[in-house]
């Protein structure tokens, strides 16, 4: 099958999705330049110019606003933050009014489809502000959907189920993804809302993870293969609703749990997980549920601190050792070496 | 009463107004007279501790919903703040429905689940009101951003305060309509005082408003927001311009709240001190209901007994709605997550 990357991807559902739906357009700063949200939108907007792919002022809460009003009468507005940090700003819009829209008038104000893109930075000294990862903050609230795909396959297909959605969607994209090559067919398809992935089927031990996470979790069970340990990995990809289904049959099948994700611990996706599995899993637990999230401080800048400051592979096949009793040679030399270049 | 925003420089000019048919003015007098005895008849009521909602009464500040309300187009589409039953009842939305959102009834126009805050009526367009500040101002520039995308004649209204003019999300939004020319009429009721706080404590003496619209480009004028012939006025070339591609207008009612800023009661009655009894009393005298109905029989449209059966009959069909809503039944248990 062909490849695509991440971007590619992105950048092909929205194309098909445009084609077909008329209502679809495209805002936030810079989509509409030659860089295109790291080639996200450049081209949607040689497809369908300014009058659908439109750069707007830095204006996070009231473009969220102007999508809920825009689509409240039919549109289906995409708007792109390239830091999903800056979304902080639009967190009124989004949550006090689009996450609640359907429910707080009573259904009789429809709905309002809007699909917020945003991207979670990393490495090269992004620093505090620009590395963030709003995943937990913004499940929390009933009315969001909130995913994070992994593969270009996935980024193609949740983007398509996003902007078939009737009410608000996050998409969470990781910038370390963005140049991921996978297979991703052609024709339009969609990933359905709500779905984990194995991505790995194994038996000794099972890793939930998110987005790039997935990928340092897939490496650690290459690594841990060689020596006949067995990870099934599971990729969350949708956030909210959760998919407590493929997760509690791993945990079934494995009995032991690794959460992984790319924000903190406190109050976050992994500690959700971790809660899922006492309260539901309990029984099929065979030793306590490990969380492998951020350190409990900012981003920091200086590569020497960055290097520790991000779980990695290592991270996480040496926390799956501990897990099952075990001892590999050969860890500590499979992490990903960071090939962005910078500066964004 | 505060800066340049004088009282009576508002009320001298009106004197040069061209008043609306004498049709108009019947039927946007009968629509002050439902929007004043719909919130006289839920403020009485409120008291019961029936209806258990955070409710910001708009009495005295009838004339600019009615104003505005009459001179959009049935397609064109209203948003706006807390203080929102005037605008809601001025589009043409149900008494039956709000009072019966305000008891929490099934029958509700938000099914019991927004409360006096969260109304919606979008098939008489008005789409919703919504708690927190400046939020419906960008929605509002949204819905006229669709309407300029299908090139569709309609015009998006937001109803606001002036307090919505200390929050930095309200610069967003008219900055993007007046970048984009947007059909939008933001419909400010400067009633001067923002829960307690008065304008000195919120703007820099000397503060104007309109002026600050202006920084932006955005067509923008003060009106006497307590006579409904000049909102009106005012509002029928705004909505023109908004509507001709002429890009959005702001339009700043002077205007005055007569009750409590949440709840039922008068402040001196509450024995609340921060506006004096004195500048209340002023503001009654420009009552808008009353202005009204004396410029109705003044200029020979109607006589003062006509005025007083049609106050006497919406106030009666008001009484008898609001209590058929207090009967209405309770949405069913089952039904919480019904549109989550
Ligand atoms: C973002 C936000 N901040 C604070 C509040 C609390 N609040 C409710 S009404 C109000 C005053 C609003 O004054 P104004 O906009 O002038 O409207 P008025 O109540 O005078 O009609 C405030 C501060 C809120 N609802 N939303
Ligand atoms: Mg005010």
């Amino acid at each position: 099958m062909r490849t695509l990357s991440y971007a590619e991807a992105i950048s092909e559902a929205t194309v098909q999705a445009m084609e077909c739906d008329p209502s679809i357009f495209v805002a936030g700063i810079a989509v509409d330049y030659p860089s295109g949200i790291f080639g996200t939108t450049t081209e949607a907007y040689k497809r369908f110019g300014k009058a659908r792919v439109f750069d707007t002022p830095a204006m996070e809460n009231a473009l969220t606003g102007i999508a809920i009003g825009a689509a409240a009468v039919g549109k289906r507005p995409v708007i792109v933050h390239p830091r999903n940090d800056f979304m902080f700003l639009a967190f009124d819009q989004l949550i006090n009014l689009a996450a609640k829209w359907k429910y707080m008038y009573g259904g009789r104000a429809g709905t309002v489809p809007i699909v917020v893109r945003a991207v979670v930075g990393r490495g090269w000294g992004q620093g505090a502000t620009h590395s963030q990862s709003l995943q937990a903050p913004l499940a929390h609230f009933p009315g969001l959907t909130v995913l994070m795909p992994t593969s270009p396959h996935d980024a193609k297909g949740l983007m398509m189920a996003a902007l078939q959605h009737d009410g608000p969607v996050v998409i969470l994209e990781h910038r370390s993804l963005f140049g991921l090559k996978g297979e991703v067919p052609e024709e339009p398809y969609v990933v359905p809302i709500g779905s984990a992935e194995v991505v790995r089927p194994g038996t000794d031990l099972t890793v939930v993870a998110t987005s790039f996470m997935t990928v340092e979790a897939l490496r650690a069970a290459d690594e841990l293969a060689k020596d006949d340990i067995s990870l099934e990995v599971i990729d969350l990809r949708s956030i909210r609703p959760l998919d407590e289904e493929t997760i509690l049959a791993s945990l079934k099948k494995t009995g032991r749990l690794i959460v992984t994700d790319t924000s903190w611990e406190m109050c976050g996706v992994v500690s959700e997980i971790a809660a899922l599995a006492a309260e539901k899993g309990f029984h099929d637990l065979k030793a306590p549920v490990r969380r492998i999230a951020l350190p409990n401080c900012p981003a920091p800048v200086s590569q020497a601190l960055e290097d520790v400051f991000y779980p990695k592979a290592s991270t996480i096949a040496k926390a799956a050792l501990v897990m099952l009793g075990r001892t590999s040679s050969s860890l500590g030399e499979i992490d990903l070496v960071d090939d962005f270049k910078g500066p964004y | 009463m505060s800066q340049s925003h004088s009282g009576t420089e508002i009320v001298s000019r009106s004197n040069s107004l061209v008043l609306p048919s004498a049709e108009k003015s019947i039927e946007m007098h009968r629509s002050l007279l439902r929007v004043r005895m719909t919130e006289e008849t839920l403020a009485t009521r409120y008291t019961e501790q029936e209806m258990r909602t955070p409710t910001h009464f708009g009495t005295g500040q009838e004339a600019v919903a009615v104003g505005v309300c009459s001179a959009l187009d049935a397609g064109d589409m209203v948003y706006t703040h807390h203080r929102s039953h005037n605008h809601f009842i001025a589009r043409g939305g149900s008494v039956y429905e709000l009072a019966a959102e305000l008891y929490g009834r099934i029958d509700g126009c938000s099914l019991g689940r927004g409360g006096s805050v969260h109304l919606t009526d979008r098939d008489k367009g008005f789409m919703v009101s919504s708690a927190i500040l400046a939020e419906t101002v960008a929605t509002a520039v949204g819905t006229a951003l669709a309407y300029a995308m299908d090139g569709e004649a309609k015009v998006a209204v937001c109803f606001f305060g002036e307090g919505t003019l200390d929050e930095g999300a309200f610069y967003e939004a008219i900055n993007f309509a007046s970048i984009r020319k947007l059909p939008v009429v933001f419909a400010c009721e400067n009633n001067l005082y923002a829960t307690e706080s008065p304008l000195s404590v919120r703007q820099a003496p000397g503060s104007d408003l309109c002026d600050r619209l202006r920084a932006f480009k955005v067509t923008s004028e003060r009106v006497d927001g307590n006579d409904v012939a000049a909102v009106y006025d005012a509002a029928v070339r705004a909505v023109q311009q908004a509507r001709s591609g002429g890009g959005p207008v702001f339009l700043e009612c002077m205007t005055y709240r007569w009750r409590e800023h949440v709840g039922p009661m008068f402040d001196h009655d509450a024995k609340r001190s921060y506006r004096d009894k004195a500048e209340f009393d002023a503001w009654v005298a420009r009552d808008p209901v009353r202005r009204s109905a004396t410029r109705l029989i003044e200029q020979g449209v109607a006589t003062a007994a006509e005025v007083e059966v049609w106050a006497a009959e919406t106030k009666a069909e008001i009484e008898a709605t609001v209590e058929r809503a207090r009967q209405a039944p309770w949405p069913a248990v089952d039904t919480l997550f019904e549109n989550a």
